[in-house]
């Protein structure tokens, strides 16, 4: 389910450089991009040496990899979450929020969906806007459902609840962490395209199981094996790409390929 | 009704005398003849048990908030917490009287000091454990550790909050009886060791009938505040299938 190593492990934090604008300007076509380089190792065992992973700014970049290599860590490093792993190298993210959105819907339980969505503001002890919070829950279509309580709400009502949190935060930067994978086939394809909607223009890293998934939304795909990293070919287009296009469901069939042979990374 | 009825054939049967199992026909008389009297003394408990229970309470929530705040409050308190509960407090009770006297201070910081351990330490823990997932959530968003208490892990540990007072409604009436009993010149722990002194086994019962009632009314009202805090998170966590 989750490919984080251990789920209680709250190590130490990790190496993030966080470059404010401006300051990097010769990065060229790498500036506001966020890099993944170096190896990850969980205790001195490793996991994916020789990272070198380029999510370019304004797309969707989607990391794939089998179970237990490290997509969520590299995601949870990103937000500047602790990790139970180690990289050996550096994760570059542009100066301000990650927003995170997970397979767990983390909701707060006790509280409303409007109460939900505007959680972050308060959090940090700002203003929250709940007219904001009301014109986004309307966008992911909850209109009406203000005042429901996540247990009051179906799993796909509850991720898009979360995919309204994640708007209102106007990160640049998203990691989203397989959120549609708990959802069945006719949800998850819907929710792919309200979030490929909702969130063009961001830097949006998709961590993700599904070659389908990678095939419909994704810019850029990074298979992550033991031995590195390396692109992964995807059809051009605008994404959401539709779910029965050729060349979708050709790239489908060779991302499946890929992640069947992870070896030969 | 049943369980009365049961009582009072148990004592024409058997023929104990009533200085020994008074029948409830009489515990009830003694209740309605010594009216005044029981109530006056009802009253100073119950005013002791109340005014220690709110204060014990009251103390226990804002120590767990402060060590759940602070680091450094928790590497400070906690030696003392883990020695304080080690002590039984109910041995204190003579120590309490000697320095607070016979009047309703001691009866008040006994109960306070049985309430508070039992609500302070299952708060702290509740409060320390807030789910991992809505952690990550908070620190992502840049949380404030006040604002991370008072939003994620104060609303999750409501439910371990109620069963606290529940253990504090358990415990508080020992307390203030036995403060009693250590050292008093009024209540309804004075009135049996009294009672029981004179012979007078009836009106014994009868004051035992009303710590009884206080009971359980103090245990119920804690059940209502508990199912209470639950319904807030059932509400949210679970299907809503009844209604």
């Amino acid at each position: 389910m989750s490919t984080r190593p251990d789920e209680s492990g709250r190590g130490a934090l990790p190496p993030v450089l966080r470059t404010p604008p401006g300051i990097f300007a010769d990065q060229g076509k790498e500036a506001g991009a966020v890099l993944i380089r170096g190896d990850l190792w969980l205790g001195d065992r490793p996991l994916a040496r020789g990272l070198d992973i380029v999510c370019r700014p304004g797309g969707w970049t989607c990391l794939m990899g089998s179970s237990g290599v490290g997509k969520s860590t590299l995601g949870r490093l990103v937000a500047g979450l602790p990790v139970a792993a180690r990289l050996e190298g550096r994760v570059t993210v542009p100066a301000g929020r990650v927003a995170v959105m997970s397979q767990q819907d983390q909701l707060l339980p006790w509280a409303s969906a409007l109460a939900n969505v505007t959680i972050g503001a308060r959090l940090r002890g700002e203003r929250a806007d709940p007219e904001r919070g009301r014109r986004l829950l309307a966008q992911v279509g909850l209109a009406g459902f203000e005042d429901r309580r996540p247990g009051e709400l179906s799993g796909g009502q509850r991720q898009r609840v979360a995919l309204a949190r994640t708007l209102i935060e106007e990160a640049a930067v998203v990691v989203l962490d397989e959120p549609f994978s708990a959802l069945d086939a006719g949800t998850r394809a819907a929710m792919q395209d309200l979030a490929a909607k909702l969130l063009a223009g961001r830097t949006v890293i998709l961590i993700s199981h599904d070659p389908l998934e990678a095939a419909r939304l994704a810019d850029r795909a990074w298979l992550i094996g033991r031995e590195g990293s390396r692109p992964l070919p995807l059809p051009g287009g605008t994404a959401p790409r539709p779910l029965d296009a050729p060349e979708v469901l050709a790239a489908q069939a060779a991302l499946f390929m890929s992640l069947s042979r992870p070896c030969a990374v | 009704m049943a369980l009365l009825a049961l009582w009072q054939a148990l004592v024409w049967a058997t023929g104990v005398p009533p200085f020994i199992l008074p029948g409830p026909a009489r515990v009830g008389a003694a209740l309605v003849g010594h009216a005044g009297m029981l109530a006056e003394h009802a009253r100073f408990t119950l005013g002791n048990l109340a005014a220690g229970l709110l204060a014990g309470v009251a103390l226990g929530i804002v120590t767990a908030l402060n060590l759940a705040l602070s680091p450094l409050a928790r590497a400070m308190m906690r030696p003392m917490l883990v020695l304080a509960q080690a002590i039984p407090v109910f041995a204190l009770a003579p120590v309490v009287t000697l320095w607070l006297g016979y009047g309703p201070a001691s009866k008040v910081v006994m109960v306070a000091l049985v309430v508070y351990f039992p609500v302070a330490s299952v708060l702290f823990d509740a409060l320390m454990r807030p789910p991992p997932a809505l952690e990550d959530l908070a620190r992502a968003m840049g949380a404030t550790p006040l604002r991370l208490l008072w939003l994620i892990q104060l609303p999750n540990a409501l439910p371990a909050l109620g069963s606290g007072l529940r253990l504090a409604a358990v415990y508080a009436p020992f307390a203030v009886i036995v403060g009693e009993w250590v050292g008093s010149s009024r209540g309804l722990g004075y009135l049996m060791l009294m009672a029981n002194g004179r012979g007078q086994t009836d009106l014994m019962f009868a004051a035992l009938a009303l710590l009884a009632a206080m009971g359980l009314v103090l245990f119920g009202l804690a059940g209502a505040l508990q199912r209470l805090t639950e319904r807030r998170r059932a509400k949210g966590a679970g299907p809503r299938r009844l209604i």
